[in-house]
């Protein structure tokens, strides 16, 4: 006991031996973090070479912007890009506006049961991956699916969600919302029950309706944390949502449907074109990079967001 | 009061219905495929099911057991999802304890911290990380669905901001005690730390579970974890992977079948999801505010 006390007074706070130990326990994350995320990082080098398996990154040959001369030239990747975009951004607008949306309605709740209740049923989607939800959506989406029995006893036509471009998108983007939507209030309401009461009997006593308490009171309290929100989903502009689209397309639709992420699977891991689908990778890592650190900038100047 | 006026009542009323009816819209499909599941072949194959099972049986359950196929495919998830929310767990828990010291305790923390923070902002992409994950000869083996993930950097952060609420005293008094760091890491801050712990194993329970992709990609198909084959099962029907013979598949509605296996993959969230559901509201505001 005394031996060890006067060790760590000899080494003494923040003493090499001792903050040896926390170098120490960052070790094994950082061995495994380089090995699995820096080498590969390191590894886009393919994305300029004609890479081949059995001569390496050493041994193949370099051909310098090629791919992404390719890339730009072909129409088809230019219609991929587009799909990309238009179906990340109608995401992230919905994405946006809804969680807030419903975050109001919730706070107009007054019977906690019920908010509970709706409270619960509403996450649920969201721990729930896309293979299980989009294996039960293209079922009910189907022709002959429970959604299209339900429209047609209500007297409207059958439509195909999943077999023409535009209404794949449409499903797309509304069963996004539909998973997503709940877990995105948890934020908001957060911020909700941080409001001061006060602000409201003040109101009240204005003579201000609900509504007017809503536009004035509640909303003022949340928009900051919604423009965090909106500002740090910037950053998805490339993001279309892998599992989702790669679940839920099919060949009909691919032309409207295909994103960068799903076409980089297929082009790199079963066609083989290593060095070209990297390319492509490339060019959707650096533009996110950049919106990344732009919009962590953004948030950390205006509203003082930050990870570490 | 503004909500005893009957224009808000209206409201109240409309609202509550309109919630309500949202709420219910979320679990509707989940109702609807065990529905399915649960009915005879002849009536899921000819669409009769909404939301109550027709015709019901236990067929598809059984069969979806009796297969080998589906039980290896599960023991292989039951594995990576223990194994590799201990390893995370581990990683987390041993790297968030220094970078909760403070810059000028841990003189190479900022270092740490961008070294981190890059992995977030800068990936490889699909194919340099899947050159890696051969090179290094893991794939077809469970560390394939494990190492590439292990350590998860939202989740340090989580637990580091854990780690700096926990008061310095603590600390200083198991130091002057002569801990060393390791000793109080175990002794003073994973007790206390427990409910995080707890939470963000949840977490990365549910990750593994429901991770798909890398079985796909890393693993030959008798080695897939069960979300890999319901997801070959959704998007090719292929039945026969779950080994049964023509006769039995002749007897069964694909569709049925499918859903069962559908709803046997969500039931593990299914019911880890009320202790979710106690903790993430913690753990998702946990990282929204710092002083």
């Amino acid at each position: 006991m005394q031996a060890s006390a006067q060790q760590a007074k000899r080494s003494g706070q923040g003493g090499l031996r001792r903050n040896g130990m926390l170098h120490l326990f960052l070790l094994p994350s950082v061995v495994l973090l380089i090995v699995y995320s820096y080498i590969p990082m390191a590894g886009i080098v393919i994305a300029f070479q004609d890479y081949k398996t059995y001569k390496g990154i050493g041994g193949s040959e370099w051909v310098g912007l090629e791919h992404f001369r390719t890339m730009f030239m072909d129409e088809r990747i230019v219609q991929i890009i587009e799909n990309t975009l238009v179906i990340a951004l109608s995401k992230m607008a919905a994405g946006w506006v809804a969680p807030l949306i419903f975050a109001l309605l919730l706070n107009e709740v007054r019977i906690l049961l019920l908010k509970r209740t709706v409270q619960t049923l509403v996450y649920l989607p969201h721990f729930l991956s896309w293979v299980i939800l989009g294996g039960i959506l293209t079922d009910m989406l189907s022709e002959h699916g429970i959604v299209n029995a339900a429209m047609r006893a209500l007297g409207l036509p059958s439509v195909f969600f999943l077999g023409s471009g535009g209404w794949f998108r449409f499903t797309l983007v509304v069963s996004d919302i539909w998973k997503e939507f709940g877990f995105g209030t948890i934020i908001y309401l957060a911020a909700l029950a941080g409001v001061n009461p006060a602000l409201y009997e003040a109101a009240e006593i204005d003579g201000a309706s609900r509504l007017r308490q809503t536009l004035h009171v509640t909303l003022p309290s949340i928009i900051k944390v919604g423009v965090v929100i909106g500002t740090l989903s910037l950053g998805n502009v490339l993001n279309a949502g892998f599992d989702q689209v790669f679940n839920m397309i099919n060949p009909i639709v691919a032309g409207k449907g295909e994103i960068i992420d799903t076409y980089v699977y297929k082009v790199g891991l079963l066609q083989g074109a290593f060095s070209f689908a990297t390319a492509v990778g490339l060019f959707k890592s650096v533009v996110s990079l950049v919106l990344i650190a732009l919009t962590y900038r953004l948030a950390y100047k205006y509203a003082n967001y930050r990870i570490f | 009061m503004y909500y005893k006026s009957p224009g808000y009542r209206a409201f109240a009323f409309a609202n509550t219905g309109l919630l309500l009816a949202i709420s219910i819209a979320c679990v509707l499909p989940l109702v609807h495929v065990v529905a399915v599941s649960l009915s005879s072949s002849a009536a899921a194959t000819g669409n009769l099911v909404s939301l109550w099972p027709i015709g019901f049986t236990l067929d598809n359950y059984a069969k979806t057991f009796g297969s080998s196929q589906f039980l290896q495919a599960l023991w292989i998830s039951v594995l990576r999802t223990t194994l590799g929310t201990l390893l995370s767990m581990a990683l987390c828990v041993l790297a968030a304890y220094p970078m909760s010291k403070a810059d000028e305790k841990f003189k190479g923390r900022s270092l740490y911290s961008w070294f981190f923070v890059a992995t977030i902002l800068f990936n490889g992409g699909l194919i340099p990380a899947y050159i890696v994950v051969v090179k290094t000869g893991i794939n077809n083996t469970l560390l394939a669905l494990i190492l590439p993930g292990a350590v998860a950097v939202f989740n340090v952060v989580l637990m580091m901001n854990f780690f700096r609420g926990i008061p310095a005293e603590l600390e200083e008094a198991s130091q002057i005690d002569g801990a060393s760091h390791l000793r109080t890491l175990i002794n003073v801050y994973l007790p206390i730390s427990m409910p995080s712990i707890a939470t963000l194993s949840l977490f990365s329970m549910v990750g593994h579970w429901n991770s798909w992709f890398d079985g796909l990609i890393y693993m030959e198909a008798a080695k897939q974890p069960l979300a890999t084959m319901v997801q070959a099962l959704v998007a090719n029907l292929d039945l026969t992977r779950i080994n049964l013979n023509p006769e039995d598949i002749k007897n069964l509605s694909q569709r049925g079948l499918r859903s069962t296996q559908i709803f046997l993959g969500a039931l593990p969230i299914l019911v880890v999801y009320p202790f979710l559901q106690k903790y993430f509201v913690k753990g998702m505001t946990l990282g929204a505010v710092k002083e």
